[in-house]
């Protein structure tokens, strides 16, 4: 009786075990290659870190020092304050195009298809190849845009479009919305893919108009594929870092510097590993906010 | 009548969609017939829209000149896809399969690690590749590289597997081959869409990638296609008609891309809510 019993647990227990090697491999990796990282991206910003530092590979602990001295004064507070900018009028645009031209795609017409894989190119090329793209279209001399611009009389004098503080970030912004437009387009697309037909026929025969629809039928349907679509493109609008380099690599003066080419100003140019360290974390800490944010919108991510 | 006025209402969807995609595509239509100008016909003050002497030679020049970057490219994203597929596959599959505690948690690691901005992990990955000996170093930056790949895939193919019958696996298992011989029998080949996808979008990402390719060398030994485009920017500002022709020879992978797979793209993109 009780060996009959104990032969099937135990095979049931070797089949855990065996079952446990699939994961293994991603465990060491996520242990490997993100948990150590970041726990030693915690580690460096309490150390004094520069280029003969680093050499050496014994760095002095200096407290909080790095903290204060990155996060204090008015440069980082002006660099917050592009982040902010950056991200605040990405998101708006990217966000209203894409629900536009998905409201548009989500017609029946011909060549709708082939159209839509077209909207997905920016999207798809490297992002540093974008940048360097918009560069040539916003070059003060022979740029398709001054060209253009003087063309039509708008303006009497090509525009130094990149070497302006107020102008390279708006230079910035129109790159950014450009990539983000396919990605927007595509979640919110396939959400009002997800809406019921017969809500609006029913609607119809109500006798409701096409504006009246959308308000009381698609924007309540698609309200979660819209908060997710925003937590999505605030934490990717945080990794920003390609286009700004090849652009303006964050000048004219640090007027386009965002947290991200800043951290790795401070790291890699200016070799303070610790201050730029100080940053990237911060950078984290705003990511893992927005994540929260994000996973109560989207429970289903956890399924 | 009606059908006639539905006929008419599509061709005016069809019309302002072509006006829209238009505009959005073209600063890439721009790049090609940039890259084909003599740089006379670049720098006339009334460029024309179409290129009247088609220069094919600047495409020559260019790959000529910069084909070991797009080697060093190719060596690197296929390197970082293998890796990431080692370890994503089987993964996926129990992540799918299993019904342990584990599971949730993974999740959530997974989804959190993608959240995390580059530039936070170059920052540290840099000191810890210095100590292992692993900056210039083409496992190093592969390894970089699939930090992207790896939870996207992870992802993807879970949701994929979530798709498969549990019955055909069982089946599979009543067959004494246990979960190892399902997996290899039964999984990996319903799989294959789900492969050509994470595959394809790991390939892009590592080729893609800037940040991890300028932060995780410091010598020109190991300098990949996108640190050339910046480097070029820097030493040939003006030799607009070759970087745009850079510009589209860097972009061929996505090209090549989206005309294999547009359904496995968007299927990538809704299925997990992520890019790159």
């Amino acid at each position: 009786m009780l060996s009959e019993s104990s032969t099937p647990s135990r095979a049931f227990r070797m089949a855990r075990y065996k079952r446990a090697w699939f994961l293994v491999p991603l465990a060491v990796y996520l242990l490997v290659m993100f948990g150590y990282p970041l726990y030693y991206s915690i580690v460096i910003s309490f150390q004094h870190l520069n280029q003969i530092t680093v050499i050496r590979g014994h760095a002095p602990f200096n407290g909080v020092v790095n903290y204060i001295a990155a996060w204090s004064g008015s440069g980082i507070w002006h660099i917050v304050a592009n982040t902010i900018e950056f991200t605040v009028l990405s998101i708006i645009f990217q966000f209203v195009i894409g629900l536009l031209l998905a409201l548009l795609f989500n017609r029946k017409f011909p060549a709708n298809g082939f159209l839509r894989a077209l909207i997905l190119v920016p999207w798809l090329i490297p992002q540093l190849v974008s940048g360097t793209i918009f560069k040539w279209m916003f070059d003060s001399t022979d740029g398709i845009i001054n060209e253009a611009l003087l063309g039509l009389h708008i303006i009497h004098h090509p525009i130094s479009w990149l070497l302006h503080p107020q102008s390279a970030l708006i230079v910035i912004i129109i790159t950014n919305i450009w990539i983000g437009i396919p990605f927007n387009m595509v979640l919110i697309y396939s959400g009002l893919k997800d809406v019921p037909q017969e809500l609006y026929e029913a609607a119809q025969i109500d006798g409701a108009g096409k504006w009246k629809s959308f308000l009381h039928i698609t924007v309540p349907s698609v309200r979660t594929v819209f908060a997710i679509v925003l937590m999505l493109g605030l934490i990717y609008t945080l990794k920003v870092f390609d286009i700004v380099m090849t652009l303006t690599g964050g000048g004219p003066e640090n007027a386009t510097q965002l947290l991200s080419t800043w951290s790795y100003t401070l790291s890699f140019t200016n070799f303070d590993f610790g201050q730029g360290a100080a940053i990237a974390n911060g950078l984290i800490v705003i990511a893992l906010c927005f994540t929260a944010v994000y996973l109560w919108f989207n429970k289903r991510a956890l399924d | 009548m009606s059908t006639n006025r539905r006929a008419f209402g599509q061709m005016g969807y069809l019309a302002v969609a072509i006006v829209c995609v238009a505009i959005l595509i073209f600063p890439l239509y721009w790049t090609v017939v940039s890259s084909l100008k003599t740089q006379m016909q670049l720098f006339s003050s009334h460029p024309s829209i179409i290129p009247q002497t088609p220069q094919w030679g600047i495409y020559a020049n260019v790959f000529l000149q910069q084909w070991p970057h797009l080697i060093t490219s190719l060596i690197v994203a296929f390197g970082s896809l293998i890796l990431a597929l080692l370890i994503s596959v089987p993964a996926a599959y129990a992540l799918a399969q299993f019904r342990t505690k584990a599971v949730p948690v993974f999740l959530l690691v997974l989804l959190i690690v993608q959240m995390i901005p580059g530039i936070s992990l170059a920052n540290a990955l840099f000191i810890i590749f210095h100590k292992v000996h692993l900056l210039n170093n083409y496992f190093g930056l592969m390894l970089a590289d699939t930090t992207y790949a790896v939870p996207f895939s992870v992802l993807i193919l879970r949701a994929f597997m979530m798709s498969i019958p549990k019955e055909l696996i069982e089946a599979a298992k009543v067959d004494g081959t246990g979960d190892t011989g399902a997996f290899i029998r039964v999984v990996l080949p319903i799989i294959k869409p789900a492969l050509v996808t994470a595959s394809l979008f790991s390939f892009l990402f590592t080729w893609s990638d800037f940040l991890f390719a300028v932060t995780m060398t410091t010598s020109t030994r190991i300098e990949p296609v996108t640190v050339a485009i910046y480097q070029y920017i820097g030493t040939y500002g003006s030799n607009w008609n070759q970087l745009m022709a850079f510009a589209v020879i860097a972009s061929i992978p996505a090209a090549i891309f989206l005309i294999v797979s547009q359904r496995y793209i968007t299927a990538g993109i809704s299925s997990t809510g992520l890019k790159g």
